[in-house]
C-alpha cells in the first residue's frame, strides 16, 4: 500500500485555487456551473436552485409557484405529501429544499418532514397559516430549518437558499467530527460571500455525489471532502517524531503539523491521525483508559437510538451497501433497528450490513480515527483483557442499532446513493451528534432529527470501549446517517475506514468475541487484512458482547455501524473470522450477532443478511479500495484486507499493523496494536 | 385623457378596495408578481381562489348541519379556508375565519353558524368586487401596475 511516502492526497485541492471553493469547483468539476474553477465560480447561486413545493390548497401552490419562479429557482410543485415523498425518491439528488405545508389531508406536514429528513436529508420548510407558538415549536423540533407563515411573501422566499447552504455545511463539519471543524470549515466555505458558490457547488457536490456514486471518485472531488491524507510510513514516522519531540501530552495538531512541515497537511488531518494514534497507544497500554473515553461516549446511548428510525431508512441502505463491515452489520443492524426502530423505520429489513457501512462511513470522516478504532477493536478482540476496558460503559446499544435500522432500511438502495442520503443527513443532522458522544445521544432521542438518532453515541461508547474505538464511534454515528454517507462520499479518507473497523463490529453485539478471536490484524499484515476486516470488525462486536453483554445488543448495532467503516477497512480482507471467531457462526457477520443472540441475537438474525453483510463489506472493499466511501452498493465482495489498509492509510497501517501484529500475536492486542493506532482517542473524537 | 381618466377611476375603484379592507398587502404581492409572462396573474389566482374555496364552503355547510358540531373538524376547514383567503389578501374574510375559529374553540355552536354566514357574505362581496376591477382594469402591463401602486401608495399615505 502504501502509497508511498507521505503523500498528501488532496483531492480538494484539485483545484488548487480558493481553498473554499475548491472543492466546489472540483465538484462543480461535473455539475452545472457551479463552481467553475477555482475562485472565480459563475455567481449562479442560488438561481437555479430547486425547489419542491407541497400545499394541497392550489392557490397557495401556484401563488408560492410563481414567487419561487421570480427568484429564479425551478420550481416542482405537487399537492399531496405522497407525490412529493415519491418525487423525492425517484430524485435523490434532484431537489435542494423542499417546502412544504404543514396541514394537509393525506399526510401531516410533520411527517412529511421526518420522512425527508430521514431519507434525502434536504432543508424542509414549513409553511403554514396558524403561526401559534406550540406549531412552530413543533416545527423546530421536527427539524424544520424554517417556518413561514402564511401568507407568504416573496421576500420570505428570497432567502430559502440559505438553508441549503447551511445544511451543506453542517454536513462537512459532521464529517469531521475529529478534525477541528473550524479547520475544516474554513477551506470549505470561506465565507458565505462566497456561499453562493458554495451552495452551488454542495448542491453540485451532492449530485456529483449522487451520481458518481458508483464508481468514481467522487469522493475527493465532489463534495466538500477533506483532503485525503495517505499516511504513508514516512509520514507517519515523521507524525511520530513530531510527537514524540513535544511529548504526548504536549502533542496537539498544531504543533505537530508545524513540526511535520509537510505540505498540504493540515491541522484536521493531523488532528484526526493523532487521535488514531492516541486510540492505539491506549491500546497498547493495555486500554484501561477506555473507561474514560467511554464515559463521554456512553454518554447517550439512547439519544442515538431514537432516531434510528430515521436512521434506518437511509442508512440502512447505506449500510448495506457498504456492506463492508458485513461480519456483524447484520446483527448491530437488526439490534439497532430492533432497539431503536421502534420508531418509524421504514421497511428496513434485518439489519443486514447496512449497519456497517454506515460504520464505514463513518470511519470515512475520521479516516485516521476510525481506523484507529478498528484497529484497537481488533486488536482488544484478540485480547479479551482489551477489550474489556474498551467496553466498560457501551452504552453503545443505542447506535449499532441505529445503524443497523439504516442500512436496513436503505438496504435496497445501492450504497452509493445511500450514502449521499446518508451524508447529506447527516451533515444535517448529525452535526451536533457527532461531535458529542454523549450529547448525541440525547440529540438521538429527540424526534427533531430523526437523524441525530443515529448518532446514537452508542457508538461512541462503543469505541471507546473498544479502546478508543469508541472515539470513532460516537462521531462516526453521529450522523450515523450522514456520517456513513460522508463517509461514502468522502471515502476518499480511507484511513478512516480503516479506523471504522475498529468500530466493534465484531462484536456490536457481543463484543466479548472478540477476545477469542484472535486478533488478527486489522489491516494489513494480512490476518487482519483477509479476516479482520470484517472479522475485526465482527469481534469488535464480540469483545463487547462480553464486555457489556446486556448492551451488547446495542453495541452491536453501532458496532455494526462502526465495524461498518473498519469492516471497511478491516474487512476488505475478509479475515474478519479473528474476532468473530467467537459467535462467529458460520457467518462472519453474523459472527458478531451471534454473540449477542444472547442478548441481540434475536436483533440480528431477523433480518440479517450475511449476504448483505458481504455486500457491504464488499462494498466497503470497494469503497476502501477507492478510498470513497462510496459504497458501491452491494457489489463488492472483494473485500480485500488489503484494501483496506491501504485505504486508512494504507502505507501507515500497514505497517503498524504489522508491527502490532507480530507483537501482538500473543497478546490480545496485536490486531489491536495495529489497528489501534487507528483507533484514535477517543476522547478526542467526542470532542 | 380619457384614457388618464380611466386610469384613475380604476385606481380609485382599486385604492378602495384597500382602504375598505377587502384587500391587504397580500394582494400587491400578488400585484407584483403578474409580469409579462404572466400578465393576468392575478385574475387568475383570484379565480383559482374562488373556485377551490366554493368547494371549501360546502364542506364547511355540510359540517355546520351535523350536530353536535364538530369543532375540530370546523376549525380545520376554516383553517384551510383562512389560509387560502390569506393568500390572495382577501382581508376581511381573514377576519371573519378567524372568528370563526375562535367560535370553534368556544365550542360556541351558535357563534360559529352565525360567523359563517358572515364569512360566506364577506367571500361573495369580495368576488363582485374584484370581477368587476378585472373587467375594468387595463391588461396588466408592468407600466399599468407600476402606476397602481403608486397610486395606492399615495393613497395608503392618506
Amino acid at each position: 500500500m502504501n502509497l508511498g511516502g507521505g503523500q498528501v492526497v488532496n483531492k480538494q485541492s484539485v483545484m488548487p485555487s480558493s481553498s473554499g471553493a475548491s472543492w466546489k469547483s472540483t465538484a462543480a468539476g461535473g455539475s452545472g456551473g457551479g463552481g467553475g474553477g477555482d475562485g472565480g465560480v459563475p455567481d449562479q447561486f442560488p438561481a437555479g436552485l430547486r425547489v419542491l413545493v407541497v400545499d394541497d390548497d392550489p392557490t397557495c401552490l401556484m401563488i408560492l409557484e410563481k414567487m419561487l419562479r421570480n427568484c429564479n429557482y425551478e420550481v416542482t410543485k405537487c399537492n399531496r405529501a405522497e407525490v412529493a415523498l415519491s418525487f423525492l425518491r425517484e430524485n435523490k439528488n434532484g431537489f435542494d429544499v423542499v417546502i412544504s405545508d404543514v396541514h394537509m389531508p393525506d399526510m401531516d406536514g410533520f411527517k412529511l418532514l421526518e420522512h425527508i429528513g430521514i431519507e434525502m436529508d434536504l432543508p424542509v420548510i414549513m409553511m403554514s397559516a396558524d403561526d401559534s407558538k406550540s406549531v412552530v415549536m413543533k416545527g423546530v423540533t421536527h427539524g424544520a430549518c424554517d417556518y413561514l407563515i402564511k401568507p407568504v411573501r416573496i421576500e420570505a422566499l428570497r432567502n430559502i437558499w440559505q438553508h441549503v447552504v447551511r445544511k451543506r455545511k453542517h454536513e462537512w463539519k459532521d464529517f469531521e467530527p475529529s478534525a477541528s471543524a473550524d479547520e475544516q470549515k474554513p477551506p470549505e466555505e470561506p465565507d458565505y460571500s462566497s456561499s453562493a458558490n458554495e451552495g452551488h457547488n454542495w448542491k453540485n457536490t451532492k449530485r456529483r455525489k449522487d451520481e458518481d456514486d458508483e464508481g468514481e471518485d467522487r469522493d475527493d472531488s465532489s463534495s466538500l471532502k477533506k483532503p485525503r491524507v495517505v499516511w504513508s510510513v514516512e509520514l507517519h514516522q515523521q507524525f511520530v517524531a513530531a510527537v514524540n519531540q513535544l511529548g504526548i501530552d504536549k502533542a496537539v495538531p498544531k504543533k505537530i503539523l508545524e513540526l511535520m512541515n509537510v505540505p498540504g497537511l493540515t491541522r484536521e488531518n493531523v488532528a484526526s491521525h493523532l487521535q488514531k494514534y492516541r486510540l492505539y497507544l491506549r491500546r497498547l497500554s493495555g486500554s484501561q483508559h477506555p473507561g474514560g473515553m467511554n464515559a463521554s461516549f456512553m454518554g447517550g446511548p439512547d439519544a442515538g437510538y431514537g432516531s434510528i428510525s430515521s436512521l434506518n431508512g437511509l442508512d440502512l441502505q447505506a449500510l448495506a451497501a457498504s456492506g463492508q463491515l458485513g461480519q456483524l452489520p447484520p446483527q448491530s443492524l437488526a439490534t439497532l433497528q430492533a432497539a431503536a426502530l421502534g420508531r418509524s423505520t421504514n421497511s428496513k429489513s434485518p439489519i443486514s450490513a447496512p449497519v456497517i457501512d454506515q460504520r464505514n462511513i463513518f470511519s470515512f470522516e475520521n479516516p485516521k480515527s476510525r481506523y484507529t478504532e478498528v484497529q484497537s477493536q481488533h486488536l482488544t478482540n484478540s485480547s479479551s483483557s482489551k477489550q474489556m476496558n474498551l467496553l466498560p460503559g457501551i452504552p453503545t446499544n443505542m447506535e449499532p442499532k441505529q445503524f443497523v435500522s439504516l442500512q436496513h432500511q436503505s438496504g435496497q438502495h445501492s450504497f452509493g446513493s445511500i450514502n449521499n442520503q446518508v451524508l447529506i443527513q447527516m451533515g444535517g443532522q448529525s452535526q451536533s451528534q457527532s461531535h458529542s458522544h454523549s450529547h448525541s445521544h440525547s440529540q438521538g432521542q429527540s424526534n427533531t432529527n430523526p437523524h441525530h438518532g443515529l448518532r446514537p453515541p452508542v457508538l461512541s461508547s462503543e469505541m471507546l470501549t473498544r479502546g478508543g474505538v469508541v472515539d470513532m464511534a460516537t462521531t462516526v454515528y453521529n450522523p450515523v446517517v450522514s456520517q456513513a454517507s460522508s463517509l461514502v462520499d468522502f471515502s476518499m479518507n480511507h484511513k478512516n475506514d480503516s479506523s471504522g473497523s475498529s468500530y466493534p463490529l465484531g462484536g456490536s453485539l457481543g463484543i466479548p468475541n472478540l477476545a477469542s478471536a484472535t486478533p488478527t490484524p486489522l489491516q494489513g499484515d494480512g490476518n487482519l487484512d483477509t479476516k479482520v476486516p470484517r472479522r475485526g470488525i465482527v469481534s469488535s462486536y464480540d469483545i463487547f458482547n462480553d464486555i457489556n453483554p446486556s448492551g451488547i445488543r446495542e453495541w452491536g448495532l453501532q458496532d455494526v455501524g462502526m465495524t461498518f467503516d473498519s469492516a471497511q477497512h478491516t474487512m476488505q480482507g475478509g479475515s474478519g473470522p479473528v474476532l468473530l471467531q467467537h459467535n462467529r457462526s458460520s457467518e462472519r457477520e453474523m459472527g458478531g450477532q451471534n454473540r449477542n443472540s444472547t442478548s441481540g441475537k434475536a436483533i440480528f438474525s431477523p433480518g440479517v443478511e450475511t449476504g448483505s453483510h458481504r455486500n457491504v463489506g464488499q462494498q466497503r472493499n470497494s469503497y476502501v479500495a477507492e478510498n470513497s466511501l462510496r459504497v458501491k452498493a452491494e457489489d463488492g465482495s472483494s473485500h480485500n484486507n488489503t484494501l483496506y489498509p491501504e485505504q486508512y492509510g494504507d502505507d501507515l497501517l500497514a505497517a503498524i499493523l504489522k508491527q502490532h501484529h507480530q507483537q501482538q500475536q500473543q497478546g490480545v492486542g496485536q490486531s489491536e496494536t495495529e489497528f489501534g493506532f487507528d483507533g484514535y482517542a477517543m476522547d478526542n473524537l467526542p470532542a | 385623457m380619457d384614457q388618464n381618466h380611466m386610469k384613475k377611476q380604476i385606481n380609485s375603484a382599486r385604492n378602495s378596495l384597500f382602504q375598505q379592507g377587502y384587500l391587504d398587502e397580500q394582494f400587491i404581492q400578488l400585484e407584483d408578481l403578474q409580469d409579462d409572462a404572466n400578465p393576468n396573474f392575478v385574475e387568475e389566482i383570484v379565480t383559482l381562489f374562488y373556485s377551490d374555496s366554493t368547494r371549501l364552503i360546502r364542506n364547511i355547510e355540510t359540517a355546520l348541519d351535523n350536530y353536535p358540531l364538530d369543532f375540530c373538524k370546523l376549525d380545520d376547514y376554516m383553517h384551510q379556508f383562512k389560509g387560502s383567503s390569506s393568500s390572495i389578501g382577501a382581508k376581511k374574510v381573514k377576519d371573519e375565519c378567524s372568528q370563526f375559529q375562535e367560535c370553534c374553540k368556544a365550542r360556541n355552536t351558535e357563534g360559529c353558524i352565525g360567523i359563517f354566514r358572515q364569512v360566506k357574505h364577506e367571500h361573495a362581496t369580495l368576488k363582485r368586487k374584484l370581477e368587476t376591477y378585472f373587467q375594468v382594469s387595463p391588461s396588466n402591463s408592468l407600466e399599468n401596475r407600476h402606476t397602481l401602486q403608486r397610486n395606492t401608495q399615495l393613497c395608503a399615505a392618506d
